[in-house]
């Protein structure tokens, strides 16, 4: 087998063909040949199917590995988590549509606006979804070089790169929406036809946003100087995103869910009846559908939503055929020249003094490549978009006024350790987790220098560590303070936030050396392969059960303080000192089987 | 079959070609040498109508590329340095959809492609996943992708890297070949003893400007007085000093 290889080799009985001919004849008999079309005259145009022939292609190849053992087992573990999550949103969905069906009056008009909601938000998520994609398929993806430097008609490389930038952008939101138009359908008895109507709106629905992504995209890489066009955008959408959140959350949804803030019924009735966003096709969306639910199909939004999504389609082709040659040019002129870090070179050296020179040049390395790397920059503005939501949600939870006692508003905060934990888990996922994969093609240069692999993997997890733990008590304390906790919930806050940060990271960084993927360039796509679910499978067990460990001596506490009484301290000693272990646990053992595994491996 | 007309590069402040005219006939296979950084990458993407000058103008065949880039391209077959082949596709799946690019299939495609593949021994591959090859399968595979639809015009950006010398010789046999019947080649190396021994002309880059140009009697005539090789010619016209800072780093 040749060097580098890793496929089956056939026996040259398997060959078919003609004889092997090597040397100046066989040369000679292939540039003679007239098997060429050398006096061509017309100019060739590959069709839009040949264009996404290779992806198909991948696809299905990707996809027949499932048969093999190894794989299938894996998708079926996929497989069923996807259906028991689908099954999940068509029960609380199905449950909640029908108390609002029961509901004289108001019941249809709640179940518009929750639906107007929930496409508002698929609607900035495509967009921003949108935006990211369409940077990498039109700008940086590895095949336009082959592509831009072969005769492709300019509207065919766009159709196809629209299609699959839209792909990759919507079929997480396109599985999330199926559970949600079955439940309507179910609990409104949409009837047989009912599917079609919700094809027939959903398909403009994610092309809008398509094609507004690659256009926004064309414009800035245009606009921007050619230099760090990309570290620009990167900075230009975490604005977008975070501008989306606001107008997300000057929307108040939670207000429909406290009506005794407003005066009368007939105040609640208004608001209901008032559309949620009257330019956005999310709202066509729900009107096609409500009117439809309700059998008198409103013909006009889903006229609305095909004659945008095809004016969008000739404007963003319009604005490809003028601009694109030109930003991809500049996208690739991108790559910064210099780079100035004397300053940080210095504080680095500073900082890092006391952990010797390998371990400092390993962190500033790492520090280094992460700044740099764009590719990164994406993951970050998902992340700021996360805790954005996530600070916002809490900060207008409803937990004041009529009804509210001290022991909700001081559990609710408690129980947000656990969703804490789950925003920490996915952050993890996504920066912690690839950073072994990452080293994957210079791991030849670190395994054959006397790098320890203890140093390696510790300076993995203290520069993963460390921000996340400024990051994860960060978030809580800021929450806390906005939930107007008692001093007690504020400490055991932190101190379950900072234990969990450091098993997560553990756990992270362990699984990740477990399930490598040291051929993958993109960061973006490790935390989505097995391990990466294996991880966020074993960290959701971990934070579910420190929350339940701890769960009792805060309801001892709890207790006491509402009712009276003293809360028992052998409660306290045993709920937090199990806690502390199962976190200590899950910190060393995955380092520890992660430093094996490291120290073992062959390249 | 390639002219350039004062074409230029810049990258911000930073001028990496400067304003070059260079002519290449047909029936040439044309060395573009330089030190690294030269210019010789950006020149031959410029060409290859991936990336837009900032002056100047590029004709394949006749076509200026900004003109009229489908016309240009569908003449032009092109090698990058670092090439790009899809991982899971198979050799030939990768093969067919590159002369689909250029509006070719069918049973001629077919026959020429195994041709090639067998050319560089790698017919028994051919339906193996291009994720399995090792670095030089690669580098045959993107160079018989090249070759597929006979294009009038090859661009190739150091070709030789990572090929084994029984596949070296058969390029360089292929690539005399194949400009003997009036196509043009035109490739960048750092191997001066290819260049030397199966280049008409060569041209060398220094600093985005070409230094010389010219068969290599011409160059020996004009710039190459007393030259031992093309080596002593192309560090006298790039870096003569390199040899003394080498011994003042050695010795320092």
């Amino acid at each position: 087998m040749p060097e580098g290889t890793t496929g089956p080799r056939r026996t040259s009985a398997e060959v078919t063909g003609p004889r092997r001919s090597t040397g100046r004849q066989a040369v000679i008999a292939l540039v003679e040949g007239n098997t060429g079309t050398d006096e061509r005259t017309a100019t060739p145009d590959p069709s839009y199917v040949h264009l996404l022939r290779p992806k198909i292609l991948t696809a299905v190849s990707r996809a027949s590995r499932t048969g093999d053992r190894r794989h299938g087992w894996r998708w079926t573990i996929v497989g069923a988590i996807g259906l028991l999550f689908w099954s999940f949103v068509l029960f609380v969905l199905t449950r909640v549509l029908t108390v609002f069906r029961n509901t004289p009056e108001i019941g249809a008009l709640l179940a518009g606006k929750v639906l107007g909601l929930v496409f508002i938000s698929f609607f900035m998520i495509l967009l921003l979804s949108n935006i990211i994609t369409a940077l990498s398929t039109f700008f940086l993806a590895k095949d336009l070089e082959l592509l831009v430097s072969a005769p492709v008609n300019w509207l065919t490389l766009y159709s196809a790169k629209l299609t699959e930038s839209m792909l990759h952008s919507s079929w997480m939101v396109t599985l999330m929406a199926v559970p949600i138009f079955a439940a309507y359908g179910w609990v409104y008895g949409g009837g047989l036809l009912f599917p079609l109507v919700a094809v027939a709106t959903f398909v403009p629905f994610l092309i809008i946003p398509a094609v507004c992504g690659a256009a926004i995209v064309i414009l800035l890489v245009n606009a921007f100087p050619a230099r760090r066009t990309k570290d620009i955008l990167s900075v230009v959408a975490v604005l977008t995103a975070a501008g989306v959140v606001l107008l997300f959350r000057l929307l108040r949804p939670e207000k429909f869910a406290r009506p005794e803030g407003l005066k009368s019924l007939v105040d609640f009735i208004t608001l209901l009846r008032a559309p949620t966003a009257p330019y956005l096709p999310s709202e066509w969306v729900q009107r096609t559908i409500m009117s439809s639910l309700n059998g008198r199909t409103d013909w006009l939004p889903l006229y609305l939503l095909w004659t945008t999504a095809g004016a969008a389609l000739v404007i963003g082709a319009l604005l490809h055929q003028k601009l694109y040659t030109s930003g991809f040019t500049k996208a690739q002129e991108s790559t910064q020249r210099w780079v100035r870090g004397r300053i940080v070179r210095r504080t680095g050296h500073f900082l890092l003094k006391p952990f010797g020179i390998v371990r400092r040049e390993l962190v500033m390395k790492e520090l280094r490549v992460f700044f740099r790397d764009t590719t990164q920059w994406s993951q970050l503005i998902l992340l700021a978009v996360l805790v954005m939501v996530y600070v916002f949600n809490v900060k207008f939870l409803p937990l004041s006024g009529a009804g509210i006692t001290f022991f909700l508003v001081n559990t609710i905060p408690f129980l947000n350790l656990g969703l804490a934990g789950f925003v920490l888990a996915s952050i993890a996922a996504r920066f912690i987790f690839p950073a072994v994969s990452m080293e994957g093609r210079t791991l030849w240069l670190l395994k054959s220098s006397p790098l320890p692999m203890r140093a390696l993997l510790w300076s993995k997890f203290w520069i993963g560590t460390l921000p996340l733990l400024i990051l994860a008590v960060g978030i809580v304390g800021v929450t806390d303070a906005l939930l107007e906790v008692t001093q007690f919930i504020f400490l055991v806050s932190i101190f379950t936030i900072t234990l969990l940060t450091f098993a997560v990271a553990g756990l992270a960084l362990g699984l990740g050396a477990v399930f490598p993927q040291y051929d993958t360039e993109n960061a973006a796509q490790i935390p989505t392969s097995f391990g990466g679910l294996v991880f966020m499978m074993i960290s959701a067990g971990l934070v579910g059960g420190v929350v339940l460990l701890e769960a009792r001596p805060v309801y001892g506490y709890l207790a006491a303080e509402a009712f009276g009484g003293v809360a028992n301290p052998m409660d306290m000693y045993v709920g937090f000192g199990l806690a502390a272990l199962l976190c200590l646990v899950c910190t060393f053992v995955p380092l520890t089987i992660a430093m094996r595994r490291l120290e073992r491996l062959e390249l | 079959m390639i002219q350039l007309k004062a074409l230029t590069k810049k990258y911000g402040t930073f001028t990496a070609v400067d304003a070059i005219n260079l002519e290449v006939p047909g029936g040439q296979l044309f060395g573009f040498l330089g030190p690294n950084g030269a210019g010789k990458t950006t020149t031959l993407r410029m060409i290859a109508g991936i990336l837009r000058p900032t002056a100047g103008t590029v004709h394949i065949n006749g076509i200026d590329i900004a003109r009229d880039p489908g016309a240009a391209k569908a003449v032009l077959g092109y090698i990058p340095d670092r090439p790009f082949i899809y991982e899971k596709l198979t050799g030939a799946e990768f093969l067919r959809f590159v002369a689909g690019l250029y509006g070719q299939d069918g049973p001629v495609i077919e026959r020429r492609m195994t041709e090639l593949l067998a050319l560089f021994d790698l017919l028994e591959w051919r339906d193996e996943l291009v994720e399995s090859y090792s670095h030089g399968m690669r580098q045959k595979l993107i160079i018989s992708s090249a070759f597929l639809h006979k294009p009038k015009v090859i661009v190739v950006d150091e070709p030789m890297v990572g090929l084994d010398p029984k596949a070296s010789r058969i390029l360089k046999d292929l690539f005399r070949e194949y400009t003997k019947r009036g196509h043009t080649i035109m490739m960048s190396t750092h191997t001066l003893e290819v260049a030397e021994t199966v280049c008409d002309r060569v041209a060398i880059i220094h600093g985005g400007r070409i230094r010389a140009a010219g068969t290599m009697d011409e160059l020996y005539a004009s710039v190459g007085a007393g030259a031992k090789g093309l080596e002593e010619l192309f560090l006298r016209l790039t870096g003569e000093n390199a040899a003394r800072e080498l011994v003042e780093v050695l010795d320092a």
